[in-house]
């Protein structure tokens, strides 16, 4: 998911062409006090003429220790009554599961009064401290609307009285119990993006590390970041080609009404399936191939 | 007021440039007759070449009042013959010329004070920047005759444009008159647009800072068709000739739509073994070529040659053998220059060879694919690459009308929207590439082809990452993006006359309001 400057309008207005698979409009760091008011007439407004193709909208929101959240919030809901595109709201610097309860609260009310169907804005949370860290798994089961944890970078190493190094060590242990929480409490795990824009061989290597951790996807800040995530977490061209024949064999066993598959000479499951099935469904659309570029089976 | 075939209203007759011939169609301007032959000449064995200054020259040339003098650019926005030349002009009392240039930048402005003098009556050639806004608001008693670096020659050969004095200048010369731009201090690699020149002038004059002591070697232009040298301390500056590097952009949107210009082209049924391309200097077609060099190299597809304004790029392509040739009638950087004067497989050609659609086949129409840019393209597909959206006359033709003509994929590779100002518009302020010679159109939002072009679209069908936009979303997306846009305040007077390579005219550029 990509961050894009709430007070720049050509990148709000062309980000989604760089097919991420959702995008970020930021209204919190990137904007200085002086442009806040400015930038949440920007967003609103693109966000209600604009179409962004298939991607999943969600704004980030001042922190509520701050004295423009609620005016971030309104006008957002301003915007998703006539975009069903925009999905969430990315919140910085949440600390407890009490701040998601008002959240929470607040959106119901103004899903109500916007005619969006209750639960539709969910929450993306950022934790930046060591306590919010500490509390991840209450926080993401504090409501339901609740989607998704995310951890902070820069605001999280200062807290835990480091600073943040280029192969983010000081980090190691937060993404690891992150994950942990997430999928304890049934919600994503969104890595926080990776500062060097510049160093594509960096991020390259951090993506497959917080891959293999199982976080589900990374915060960028630039679009030539896109590619190198979705190539780590596009499956490779092996992968497919076995996903293919399990997804083929289950739906002809199923039109033969068969019960078990098999496909190189073994069995299948059904877990299996799913994962082919899901497998495939990130090769497709996965940007910048599709099954025709698939090369064939040697030999 | 009769009509071409694009619809264009055009006069029978334009006062200062003649009566019109309108636009019919790509190709349907046949030659007849025969071309211009060289004038006779047998100078004495013991004439002397080398004259010790530029009036010497001049004088000895005979240029008069009225006549044609004409100019290469291939010094770019270093030049300093164009100006050194016309202020000698100036200072001997020789005026009412009409200046016959390849291109004219933005170093040149200084010659706004003998547009103005009357040193210079009229221009036929590139005027980009600030004389092409000179002209724009009326700066000229006649119009410029805008032509494509094919159309130039044709109009030269055919007689149509005859040339009193060429002036070349050449980096590299020796005392004979035999020129090169490969080496010296100004070296600018090819010279190809000024071989023409050499070859139909009446009198040719050679200004250069580098002066061989014996006989020249590589040679572009030979002795034969060189009549005076002058050498002068300076006829250039290195940093407007040649960059040194020429920069491949960094702009992702320019470099997303490099990215799919660069899976169209291999996607289509002419990216295959032995496959010819250009594609030019600009940040996104430089892109593009990189891109491709990744495509070929994957797809082990070997190309014959690369075509046009050479740079970097196309020599590294060259070196890895990905290319066989290299065709080059204009080097971009420093590489290209070194490799023209060290491979043998790098090619100096002319205008004439580049571009003349009235030859016995001219380069361009060898091309598989081209890689152009634009200010605004039309519903038609029609391109303007001369006028800005407020039409101001800021750029010249250049190849755009050959390459498109002769290419069998022509491709017009651009953002959407410059700033707020979009570049797809219902209708072009000023046309200069028909249409029919326009095959796709790339832009941030994807491709988008020319519905003629119904086996591109096959190849292109179900490619979820490439996306497919059509012309007519394009203009609504632009109009939305932008707001509505004024058109341009006009005078009914004609200021240039873009001719099409042919020379049939394919639209008229009127003069900008100042109020």
């Amino acid at each position: 998911m990509m961050y894009l400057p709430g007070n720049n309008p050509n990148m709000l207005l062309r980000g989604h062409l760089f097919r991420p698979d959702g995008l970020i409009f930021d209204l919190e760091d990137s904007v200085p006090a002086n442009e806040k008011l400015a930038a949440r007439i920007l967003v609103g407004k693109i966000l209600s003429f604009l179409d962004f193709g298939g991607c999943e909208l969600t704004i980030r929101i001042n922190g509520t220790d701050s004295d423009y959240w609620r005016d971030d919030i309104t006008a957002i809901f301003d915007a998703a009554a006539a975009n069903p595109q925009i999905t969430g709201i990315r919140v910085p610097k949440v600390e407890s599961p009490q701040e998601v309860v008002v959240l929470d609260e607040m959106l119901s009310e103004l899903e109500d009064k916007s005619n969006i169907p209750p639960g539709h804005i969910r929450i993306f949370c950022l934790l930046e401290s060591a306590s919010a860290i500490w509390r991840a798994f209450d926080i993401a089961t504090a409501s339901s609307r609740v989607t998704a944890l995310i951890p902070g970078g820069e605001d999280l190493a200062a807290d835990l009285k480091t600073s943040r190094s280029k192969d983010e060590i000081e980090l190691d242990w937060i993404r690891r119990m992150l994950v942990v929480a997430a999928r304890a409490a049934g919600v994503d795990a969104l890595d926080a993006a990776y500062p060097h824009i510049h160093d594509l061989e960096g991020l390259k290597t951090q993506t497959a590390f917080v891959r293999q951790l199982g976080f589900d996807g990374k915060s960028v800040l630039h679009p030539n970041q896109i590619p190198i995530i979705h190539e780590a977490y596009t499956p490779t061209d092996q992968e497919v080609r076995k996903a293919l024949r399990i997804v083929q064999a289950a739906e002809e066993a199923e039109r033969r009404g068969q019960g078990a598959v098999s496909v190189d000479g073994r069995l299948v499951d059904r877990p299996v399936i799913k994962r082919a099935q899901y497998l495939l469904q990130l090769a497709g659309p996965m940007h910048g191939r599709d099954t025709h570029d698939v090369p064939p089976d040697k030999g | 007021m009769p009509e071409n075939s694009l619809g264009r209203k055009l006069p029978d007759r334009i006062e200062g440039y003649g009566p019109v011939i309108p636009y019919r169609g790509l190709e349907t301007r046949m030659p007849e007759g025969r071309g211009l032959g060289r004038k006779l000449k047998t100078p004495s064995r013991h004439a002397q070449k080398l004259l010790s200054s530029l009036e010497e020259a001049i004088g000895a040339s005979g240029l008069r009042n009225g006549m044609t003098v004409s100019f290469h650019h291939h010094l770019r926005n270093g030049d300093k013959v164009v100006c050194h030349v016309l202020d000698t002009c100036a200072r001997m009392g020789i005026g009412d010329l009409t200046l016959f240039p390849t291109a004219l930048f933005d170093t040149h402005e200084p010659l706004i004070e003998h547009i103005k003098s009357g040193v210079i009556r009229r221009i036929m050639g590139s005027v980009n920047g600030a004389i092409g806004r000179h002209v724009s608001y009326g700066g000229m008693s006649v119009p410029v005759v805008l032509r494509s670096h094919g159309g130039r020659p044709r109009a030269i050969i055919s007689g149509e444009t005859p040339i009193d004095v060429a002036f070349i200048a050449a980096p590299a010369a020796d005392k004979f008159g035999n020129l090169s731009g490969g080496f010296g201090k100004s070296a600018c690699g090819s010279i190809g647009y000024a071989h023409t020149d050499a070859q139909y002038a009446n009198c040719v004059v050679a200004i250069t800072d580098h002066l061989e002591s014996c006989l020249l070697a590589p040679i572009s232009i030979p002795q034969t068709y060189t009549d005076f040298v002058v050498e002068l301390p300076d006829i250039g500056d290195p940093k407007g000739i040649v960059s040194g590097s020429t920069i491949i952009t960094k702009d992702p949107l320019r470099l997303l739509i490099a990215r799919y210009t660069a899976r169209l082209i291999e996607l289509s049924p002419h990216f295959k073994e032995n496959f010819s391309f250009q594609t030019g200097a600009g940040g996104i077609p430089l892109a593009v070529t990189t891109f491709l060099e990744e495509a070929m190299t994957r797809r082990k597809v070997k190309g014959d040659f690369g075509l046009g304004g050479i740079t970097e790029h196309f020599v590294a392509l060259l070196q890895q053998g990905l290319l066989r040739r290299l065709l080059d009638v204009q080097s971009f950087d420093l590489t290209a220059v070194n490799s023209l004067c060290s491979n043998i497989n790098h090619m100096e050609i002319s205008a004439d060879w580049y571009a003349n659609p009235w030859n016995a086949g001219a380069a361009v129409n060898l091309l598989d694919v081209v890689v152009l840019g634009a200010t605004q393209i039309d519903r038609n597909f029609n391109v303007n690459v001369n006028t800005e959206s407020n039409g101001l006359l800021l750029h010249g033709t250049g190849g755009h009308q050959d390459t498109a003509a002769g290419a069998k994929l022509t491709i017009i590779a651009q953002p959407l929207l410059r700033g707020r100002i979009p570049c797809v518009v219902e209708n072009v302020h000023s046309l200069t590439t028909p249409g029919e010679a326009v095959d796709a159109l790339v832009t941030e939002y994807g491709i988008t082809i020319n519905p003629r072009r119904t086996d591109l679209m096959d190849c292109l069908r179900d490619r979820k990452n490439l996306p497919l936009v059509s012309m007519e979303q394009l203009i609504d997306l632009a109009q939305k993006l932008s707001g509505p846009m004024n058109p341009p305040q006009l005078e009914d007077r004609i200021v240039a006359v873009v001719e099409w390579r042919d020379g049939s005219v394919l639209d008229v550029i009127r003069q900008c309001s100042t109020h």
